[in-house]
């Protein structure tokens, strides 16, 4: 977007961080009593629920049943408000059933499925309010809801979306920041091992900015995966204090 | 129709040879497979083989209005459709998992990077774009789906010319083809999306995998790059954990590799533009082999063969003394095989009451008896 300078010269974007900053980070878990886990999470203005059922028996087709591993099943769905117009479709188009995808090919990477053969884990993410980062606010929430229903996981999974502008990394976009021909970055980290989940990148980006780009994107994972351990612990004290009298 | 599944043995023979750095039709780990591209009759048709993998784009541009956010630029559609007839696991219809992915990165690869100037393509502004169409259809699936698509659709998109119009006033005209020469697309570059196949936890790596090494693969790792060595795409699938250091030397490898495709498209472009202006015949029919004994011959492949005669000297040394062999069975009368020496005798009888298999030689007479019986049955009946 022209006359939108995404990075003043003073180092400071649109809503005023700076280049390594994230966005304000709100979370809760345990929000529905009915789900095995669930998750509330905000990003700055993106605002996403994640709910996980299981591991139960696998429902509907028979031939999904895995002998040695439990199947992992996502739907990310966008709330029709989310967006500035309104959306007609919410699932069911490609880019939903694409995300839904990405999600559960990240999500089988992180679980433990081996420790519940012939099962089904279900993780449903919707997106409440739409204000860039999506896919990187779906994983962190249904990172958080996996964790509620104490579900087994190799690693906390931490996403964050980054962007390059001006020959300097931003970490965590929002919507203005990631429309107008940024190249963006989405990335799937296991802190630990400094393992890939899950890599993906659209628009034109040197070869050379590569590098700089995924330290980038992996410092700010690194960031988000010591807010998520703080927002666990914290639950877990709340929970394990003795209701008052 | 499911795909048959993969047995284990076969699964454990690619591994295994992955881990010996040997792949089924003999190239190394970073070879492409045999690339080919025709064109067909009309602009914008192009047809690309790779290995045994056929793929055919089509690109097709109309009048529009234009999208109401947008209105002064035109609009861009791509369609992978994966028919029944590239392999038996694809079911008509149904939007399959497969189906949705490939899609999803044609689309990211292709209208994100901007290789096409969509402005361009806008008539009047707000009433009247151009809507450019590329349908890519799979017409033999021997894996590499998504790299044998990303050429076919950029290759095609370099070669279609659109239908001249003139504005004046309000009046549009469009002129056919005989009227006015098409004008090409304006292109900025050549996305070309290069496929790594991971084994193993990540252990091996492969490049462009056949059929057979896509059925027993960890995860895939596509990265779209143009010749000016900038990345436009980058998507990894399947359940792999991949680490920074592997990502940036598959970068490195597709820089490479991408260079070498984009010499190839050009060349075929060059060499089909000349022969349309030579007026020789081009197109879908040309390119198919006419009916002679050697057409479906396979090209030769180079296999590594450098210690192949002592291995097999010691494999033939070290081979265990086979198991006592029968002498060939012989045939004394119709109807009665001997196998072995005499006394041990097998009868064969094609007799129809007797189906029992005599192992002793008293009742050879007998045998002999029923042969010549049956003889004579044979001998009446004809």
């Amino acid at each position: 977007m022209a006359g939108l300078e995404l990075l003043s010269d003073q180092g400071y974007r649109l809503d005023g961080r700076k280049a390594t900053e994230l966005r304000k980070f709100q979370a809760r878990m345990g929000v529905f009593a009915q789900a095995d886990g669930s998750a509330y999470l905000e990003q700055g203005n993106t605002k996403a629920l994640a709910v996980v059922y299981g591991p139960h028996e696998v429902r509907g087709a028979r031939s999904r049943i895995r002998h040695d591993r439990a199947v992992i099943n996502c739907q990310y769905s966008m709330a029709t408000f989310s967006t500035a117009e309104r959306k007609r479709r919410p699932h069911g188009d490609r880019k939903s059933t694409e995300m839904s995808l990405h999600l559960k090919q990240t999500f089988e990477a992180a679980v433990m499925t081996q420790l519940y053969p012939r099962s089904q884990i279900d993780i449903y993410v919707k997106i409440l309010q739409s204000d860039g980062g999506n896919y990187s606010v779906c994983v962190n929430a249904a990172t958080l809801a996996v964790i509620d229903a104490g579900i087994p996981m190799r690693d906390y999974v931490c996403a964050c979306t980054v962007g390059f502008v001006d020959e300097t990394p931003l970490a965590d976009l929002c919507y203005a920041e990631e429309g107008g021909g940024v190249s963006s970055l989405a990335l799937a980290l296991l802190p630990r091992g400094g393992q890939i989940a899950l890599l993906q990148m659209d628009a034109r980006l040197h070869q050379d900015h590569l590098e700089a780009l995924m330290e980038a994107a992996m410092t700010a994972c690194k960031g988000v995966s010591k807010v998520l351990d703080q927002v666990v612990r914290q639950h877990l004290q709340e929970a394990s204090v003795p209701s008052a009298e | 129709m499911k795909d048959t599944p993969l047995s284990n043995c076969e699964r454990d023979f690619l591994l295994k040879a992955i881990e010996e750095k040997k792949r089924l039709d003999g190239r190394q780990t970073y070879d492409y497979r045999k690339m080919k591209i025709t064109f067909g009759t009309d602009y914008g048709c192009c047809f690309v083989d790779l290995g045994k993998t056929r793929v055919m784009a089509q690109v097709s541009g109309e009048l529009v209005a234009p999208k109401e956010n947008r209105p002064n630029e035109g609009i861009m559609f791509f369609n992978i459709e994966l028919s029944p007839m590239a392999s038996p696991a694809f079911e008509q219809g149904r939007q399959s998992e497969l189906s949705v992915k490939l899609n999803r990165q044609l689309e990211r690869c292709l209208r994100n990077s901007k290789c096409i100037d969509t402005e361009s393509l806008c008539v009047v502004s707000g009433e009247k774009v151009w809507q450019i169409r590329v349908d890519v259809h799979m017409l033999n699936h021997d894996g590499n789906l998504m790299d044998a698509a990303s050429i076919a659709a950029i290759t095609a998109l370099c070669h279609f010319k659109r239908p001249d119009v003139s504005i004046q006033g309000d009046e549009v005209t469009v002129y056919s083809p005989e009227e006015r020469e098409p004008i090409p697309l304006s292109i900025y570059h050549m996305p070309i999306s290069v496929s790594f196949s991971f084994f193993q936890q990540g252990t091996y790596l492969l490049v462009d995998p056949c059929e057979r090494e896509e059925r027993v693969m960890d995860g895939l790792l596509m990265i779209a790059m143009n010749k000016h060595r900038e990345i436009c795409s980058i998507q990894s699938s399947g359940g792999i954990m991949l680490l920074k250091e592997q990502v940036m030397r598959c970068s490195k490898i597709a820089s490479v590799k991408v260079s070498e495709i984009t010499e190839l498209i050009s060349k075929a472009l060059e060499n089909d533009k000349r022969a349309r202006k030579a007026g020789g015949r081009c197109g879908f029919a040309e390119s198919m082999p006419q009916e002679r004994i050697t057409a479906l011959k396979t090209d030769e492949t180079s296999v590594e063969m450098t210690d192949a005669s002592e291995r097999a000297n010691d494999i033939v040394e070290n081979a265990e003394v086979p198991p006592q062999t029968v002498p060939s069975p012989v045939v004394p009368a119709p109807g009665v095989g001997q196998v072995g020496r005499e006394g041990d005798v097998v009868e064969i009888s094609d007799s129809e009451e007797e189906e029992v298999v005599i192992l002793h030689p008293e009742t050879q007479d007998k045998s002999s008896k029923n042969a010549a019986s049956s003889s004579n049955q044979k001998g009446a009946e004809t």
